[in-house]
C-alpha cells in the first residue's frame, strides 16, 4: 500500500503569536512520519508554510513541534501513532518560545539559557598537564553518560509548565547540561556554575513535574539532573562543599 | 530562590514533619473521651516541654510558609524584588508574634 484512499486531515498553526489553524487534507502514506506530512503540504499546497528541519533522522532536534497537545520530534514520529479522530492531526510549534512564523519558534532565549547556565565545559586557567583518567563506572562518569545525549531539540523546554510560568527559569535542558559538567572531572567551573544556576530562576524553581522526563525523545531524565543539582546546591550553601 | 532560602525551607520542613506528626498523634491520644478548654489548660500551664515545642514549631511554621509562600507569588505574579521580600519578611513576623503569643497564653 502506498496511499490510502482516506485523507488525513491535518490543522496547522498559521500566523506568529496571532494566527489561527488552516486546515489541509493530505494523502494517507503507509510509514508516513509527520515530517513527511509537513513537507508535502509545503510542496504540493502551500509553499508559504513555514518549519524547520535538517536531518529527518533524529539526530538534528530541528523539526521539534507540538503534534496533538505534546512536543514530538515530527520526523521520529509516525503518523499512526498520533492520529486523533481516525484521521486527525493537529501542529502548533513549540511552546514558550516565541513563534516567528508558523511551525518555526526563535530559539534565541532557550540557548541563551545554557549559556546562562555556564553549560560550557571550563578547561580552567592552566591547561591540564595530562589526560585526565575517568573509569566509565565511576559514579561521576556515570551520571555524565546519563544526561549527556541531549541535541538541544527543545522539547523539554516547550513541555516544561515552570517555564511557562517564570519566562526566566533556566528550563530543563540547560540545567541537564550544567549537571553533565558538574559531574566532568576535568571541568574548572563549578563553582561559578553552582552560582549561576542556583538564582532565582535556577534548579531550586523546578517543581519535579517531570514533563521534561516525560517528553525527552532521547530518554533523558533532565528532572534527575536537576535533582542532582539541587542537591549539589544544598551542601554548598548548607556546608560550604561543592 | 537563593539558597540559603533553600536550605531554610528544607531544614524548616524536617522540623515540621516532626512537629506535625507528634501535634496530631497527642491530639488523637488526648482527645479520646472529649476535652474541655478547662482540661487543656490544666495539662499546658507550667508545662515547659509543651511550650519549647510549640515555640519551635512556630519559628519552623514562622521560617517555612512565607518562602513557600514567596515562590507562589513569584511563580503566580509579576511581584518581584525587595517590596516582595519585605513583605513576606513581615508575613513571617507576624507568623511568629502570633504563634508565640498563642503558646505563650496556654504556658502561662
Amino acid at each position: 500500500m502506498t496511499q490510502s484512499a482516506s485523507a488525513l486531515e491535518i490543522e496547522v498553526w498559521r500566523g506568529a503569536e496571532e494566527g489561527s489553524f488552516q486546515t489541509f487534507k493530505t494523502p494517507r502514506r503507509e510509514h508516513q512520519t509527520v515530517l513527511d506530512v509537513v513537507t508535502e503540504i509545503q510542496r504540493e499546497q502551500d509553499p508559504t508554510l513555514s518549519y524547520r528541519f535538517a536531518c529527518r533522522v533524529g539526530i538534528c532536534g530541528s523539526c521539534a513541534m507540538v503534534v496533538n497537545g505534546r512536543p514530538r520530534w515530527t520526523c521520529r514520529t509516525r503518523v499512526s501513532e498520533v492520529l486523533e479522530n481516525g484521521n486527525h492531526i493537529r501542529l502548533e510549534p513549540l511552546r514558550n518560545l516565541p513563534i516567528v512564523k508558523d511551525l518555526t519558534v526563535e530559539m534565541t532565549a532557550f540557548f541563551d539559557k545554557w549559556k546562562n547556565a555556564r553549560g560550557y565545559f571550563e578547561p580552567g586557567e592552566k591547561p591540564a598537564g595530562d589526560f585526565a583518567v575517568v573509569k566509565p563506572d565511576s559514579k561521576k562518569r556515570r551520571a555524565v553518560d546519563e544526561s549527556i545525549e541531549c541535541i538541544g531539540c527543545g522539547v523539554c523546554y516547550s513541555a516544561c509548565d515552570v517555564v511557562e510560568w517564570d519566562k526566566d527559569y533556566l528550563g530543563p535542558a540547560a540545567l541537564n547540561r550544567a549537571w553533565t559538567l558538574v559531574n566532568d572531572v576535568r571541568d574548572q567551573g563549578n563553582a561559578a556554575r553552582l552560582d549561576a544556576i542556583s538564582k532565582s530562576e535556577g534548579c531550586q524553581a523546578c517543581h519535579t513535574h517531570m514533563n521534561c522526563t516525560q517528553f525527552c525523545p532521547k530518554g533523558i531524565a533532565p528532572t534527575y539532573s536537576i535533582a542532582g543539582l539541587k542537591r549539589k546546591v544544598w551542601w554548598r550553601a548548607f556546608w560550604g562543599i561543592s | 530562590m537563593n539558597p540559603k532560602l533553600f536550605v531554610a525551607q528544607r531544614l524548616s520542613a524536617f522540623v515540621l514533619a516532626a512537629a506535625v506528626a507528634v501535634h496530631l498523634a497527642t491530639i488523637l491520644y488526648a482527645v479520646r473521651g472529649g476535652l474541655s478548654a478547662g482540661e487543656i489548660l490544666a495539662r499546658t500551664h507550667g508545662n515547659l516541654a509543651f511550650a519549647l515545642f510549640y515555640a519551635a514549631f512556630v519559628i519552623a511554621v514562622a521560617v517555612h510558609a512565607p518562602i513557600g509562600l514567596r515562590n507562589v507569588l513569584r511563580e503566580w505574579t509579576p511581584w518581584r524584588g525587595r517590596s516582595l521580600d519585605i513583605a513576606l519578611a513581615l508575613f513571617s513576623l507576624l507568623l511568629l508574634a502570633l504563634g508565640l503569643r498563642a503558646v505563650y497564653a496556654v504556658y502561662v
